[in-house]
């Protein structure tokens, strides 16, 4: 009796152990890829072009994840070895810094089979391949301000747009935009910010409309804030207005004054399983042919300069890339953040509370 | 007498009934002991552990000692004076080049930027650049390589490093941190919020609690009094709202409440207001969610009382003579005091961990503390600050916990 007793609770407390110890193992297995985008608009675009036409192609079945720029996420995975995102697409700021810490695969060209010199900003990154080029923008409903914003000045002037504003819920791109509204010019912004007082001079900004920022933290909430009614005007990416407007039709507008650009860039977390087929996605999905499909969903540019000649004519002025849009226009600039993001973070972060 | 005692020392193999009763005892204790452990194992995995290390990691933090191991080793002797001699130097020089090899300038980086912002780019790059000194002098070499090597805060901070335990997130968490000699100063004002935080955490809770108590208290003695088909059905739709999700409760809340929601509609349309009020992303709408979601754990402790209360005790304080009020208030009221404690504190203590809710229907002037433990763990990843938060929060409810026992005595709460 009391021997089975011990045999049994020491039975239950192996268990127990394994239980606890037993690393996770992700749980896919096969011919399965593992693809991490932002969701809304743009994963359905990705969907529709890269997704499905390359199951198609490799018979390669892709399960699909989202994720809203939680570096932390893949740096728990890699460093507890439990990677189960294959490929992430990641804006340039997370893949500058998880570059710089080893969490990411480096990018071999040759075993992609493509031409680095094709890509814009391609020879910028070591553990990125560009994958499309969007801008966050100002939008506005056109059915409630006919006469819409023209500059960024607007966008902080509420007198001549009272209402509520949307804003993300981050340090850059307001801090920016701030200063262009406070009449620094759109090539000096970087310069500016780069100083103690040019931040000090972007928060003062920032203070004037503060009361009146709704803020918002997933791409998907700006044009859903616009619909309700929440919002006058609101700061968003420019590929989920041109979503709304084709797709939801609504009456949108977009405000391109110092849009802010930049590339995303496929990244692939260190120590995934699938490495092999994870090359096979970003070379099916950086071809000319796939990103200027992207097109046809979503309103990104492409970052293969031979994409560009398949684009559709009308679609072109609808691009964060198009000539008129992009004369003032703002890089968004990552070595900046890389460098000063942290700072200005934890400075945001206390600001908003107080 | 004694020939009993002989018989039994005279048969040595049967065994005496004290061993075989303590036999039997520790059977039964075993048994007990093996029912209880998987929970017992259950909660000191899942939760005195987590916790545990929660507190450790509020105060421990051995990054600069692991990554930079020579040049906090040579900093030990260092007076704190002036900048260090040539062999720290040398040891620093040695520690750069080796986290440029392991790839570890990041964490380094990281962890300096918390406590001298700034300066973890520029020790990157001074990484980068110190692979190509082979050989000493080191000091005006590095110097010479960046201007951060003689800077006297930095040092001052690769010294503290020495030691595996630290109190800066502790004392960030309170906004206080570390001066360029160590000492102990109050954090500049754009980044002092913790204090204000707590505070804040502290407020929204009480009032909180004061409200499900002013809303819950009547509707208990209205429950405990009507009769039963009555009370039942209304006991439902007390009930009722406590089973759905919070999170359903929550976004309902947000429908309700926003711009061109229900209520601003309806307003809208009686002509009681010319414009939408603003009732959501702000305290408003935060008070009303969380007291909307609170009050049953306030209410249904205060229930469970009063329906102990025999009402012979207040007809017999009407008899003597006592007026409505005067019965009500000497005679019924004290007897439910257990349970608005119970209520009030079951609430309270609720109310300083809430996250989800603040942060969906309040403004960013409404978060309260676990908001930022949530923000340092998953956008940060500074796991020391959420610690100490944590660690903050939790010592204060157990003080608070304390008091209140001090001044009720748990002892006398009760749950029903």
């Amino acid at each position: 009796m009391r021997k089975s007793l011990m045999i049994a609770s020491i039975l239950a407390m192996t268990g127990f152990a394994a239980v606890v110890l037993a690393p996770a193992k992700p749980a896919f297995a096969g011919d399965q890829l593992t693809v991490t985008s932002w969701g809304g608009a743009l994963q359905k675009s990705m969907r529709g072009a890269y997704f499905e036409p390359f199951s198609k192609v490799t018979g390669i079945k892709v399960t699909e994840d989202e994720w809203n720029g939680e570096i932390a996420k893949i740096r728990a995975m890699v460093e507890s070895k439990t990677v189960s995102w294959d490929v992430v697409d990641g804006d340039r700021r997370s893949a500058i810094q998880l570059c710089n810490e080893g969490i990411l695969e480096k990018i071999d060209w040759t075993r992609l089979g493509l031409d680095r010199s094709k890509f814009i900003g391609g020879d910028k990154y070591d553990c990125g391949v560009p994958s499309f080029i969007s801008a966050t923008v100002v939008a506005y409903d056109k059915d409630k301000l006919p006469n819409g914003p023209k500059t960024m000045a607007d966008l902080f002037d509420l007198k001549k747009f009272p209402g509520k504003r949307g804003l993300w819920k981050n340090p850059y791109q307001n801090l920016e935009w701030a200063l262009v509204a406070d009449g620094v010019a759109t090539k000096d912004v970087y310069a500016v910010l780069s100083t103690p007082e040019g931040v000090d001079r972007a928060f003062k900004k920032l203070d004037t409309i503060k009361k009146d920022v709704v803020w918002w933290e997933a791409g998907a909430q700006p044009p859903q804030l616009l619909a309700d009614g929440q919002v006058v005007m609101t700061s968003a990416w420019n590929g989920r207005v041109y979503d709304a407007i084709k797709n939801s039709g609504k009456h949108f507008g977009i405000m391109w004054d110092a849009e802010m650009w930049g590339a995303d860039l496929w990244v692939i977390p260190r120590g995934g399983p699938r490495l092999d087929d994870a090359y096979k996605f970003i070379a099916f999905a950086s071809s000319a042919q796939a990103q200027a499909d992207l097109t046809h969903y979503i309103s990104y540019g492409p970052t293969n300069k031979d994409a560009l000649a398949l684009v559709d004519a009308p679609i072109l002025p609808d691009l964060p890339t198009a000539p008129e849009h992009m004369a003032n226009s703002i890089e968004t600039n990552h070595a900046f953040w890389a460098e000063r993001g942290d700072e200005l973070r934890q400075r945001f972060t206390a600001w908003l509370a107080k | 007498m004694s020939t009993t005692v002989v018989q039994i020392a005279g048969e040595p193999d049967t065994v005496p009934l004290r061993l075989k009763l303590q036999r039997i005892e520790r059977r039964r204790k075993l048994k007990a002991v093996t029912l209880v452990l998987p929970l017992l194992l259950f909660i000191l995995f899942a939760f005195v552990l987590p916790i545990g290390q929660m507190m450790f990691n509020a105060v421990h933090d051995s990054t600069l000692l692991t990554l930079m191991p020579r040049t906090t080793a040579a900093l030990r002797a260092w007076d704190g004076k002036d900048l260090p001699d040539e062999v720290a130097y040398a040891a620093l020089a040695g520690d750069l080049s080796q986290a440029w090899e392991q790839k570890t300038m990041g964490a380094i980086g990281k962890r300096m930027n918390y406590e001298l912002p700034g300066t973890g780019s520029e020790f990157t790059s001074s990484a980068q650049k110190a692979r190509t000194l082979s050989a000493g002098p080191y000091k005006a070499a590095l110097i010479e390589i960046s201007p951060l090597w003689a800077r006297h805060d930095v040092w001052s901070l690769l010294k503290r490093g020495s030691s595996a335990y630290t109190a800066y997130y502790l004392l960030r968490s309170v906004d206080y941190q570390y001066g360029p000699d160590s000492q102990i100063v109050a954090s500049p004002p754009d980044n002092s919020i913790f204090r204000m935080i707590f505070l804040r955490t502290l407020g929204i809770s009480i009032a909180v609690t004061a409200a499900t108590l002013l809303l819950g208290f009547p509707l208990a003695y209205l429950l405990a009094t009507l009769p039963p088909k009555t009370s039942n059905l209304l006991m439902i739709m007390v009930v009722l709202p406590f089973w759905t999700s919070l999170l359903v409760r929550t976004t309902a809340w947000v429908v309700l409440l926003q711009q061109h929601g229900v209520v601003n509609d309806v307003l809208l349309a009686l002509h009681l207001i010319s414009q939408p009020a603003e009732l959501i992303y702000n305290r408003v709408g935060t008070v009303l969610a969380m007291t909307h979601i609170q009050l049953p754990f306030t209410l249904l402790p205060i229930y469970s009382v009063m329906k102990t209360i025999p009402p012979i005790h207040v007809r017999a304080a009407r008899s003597l003579g006592a007026g409505p009020f005067y019965a009500f208030w000497k005679v019924y009221f004290p007897q439910t005091l257990p349970g608005i404690a119970a209520g009030c504190l079951l609430t309270f203590i609720l109310c300083l961990g809430y996250y989800i809710t603040p942060a969906l229907v309040g403004g960013p002037n409404d978060q309260m503390i676990s908001y930022f433990v949530a923000h340092y763990t998953n956008e940060e990843l500074n796991w020391g600050m959420a610690s100490a938060l944590g660690a903050i929060l939790l010592t204060a409810t157990l003080l608070l916990y304390y008091v209140f026992n001090k001044l009720v005595g748990v002892d006398r709460i009760k749950l029903g």
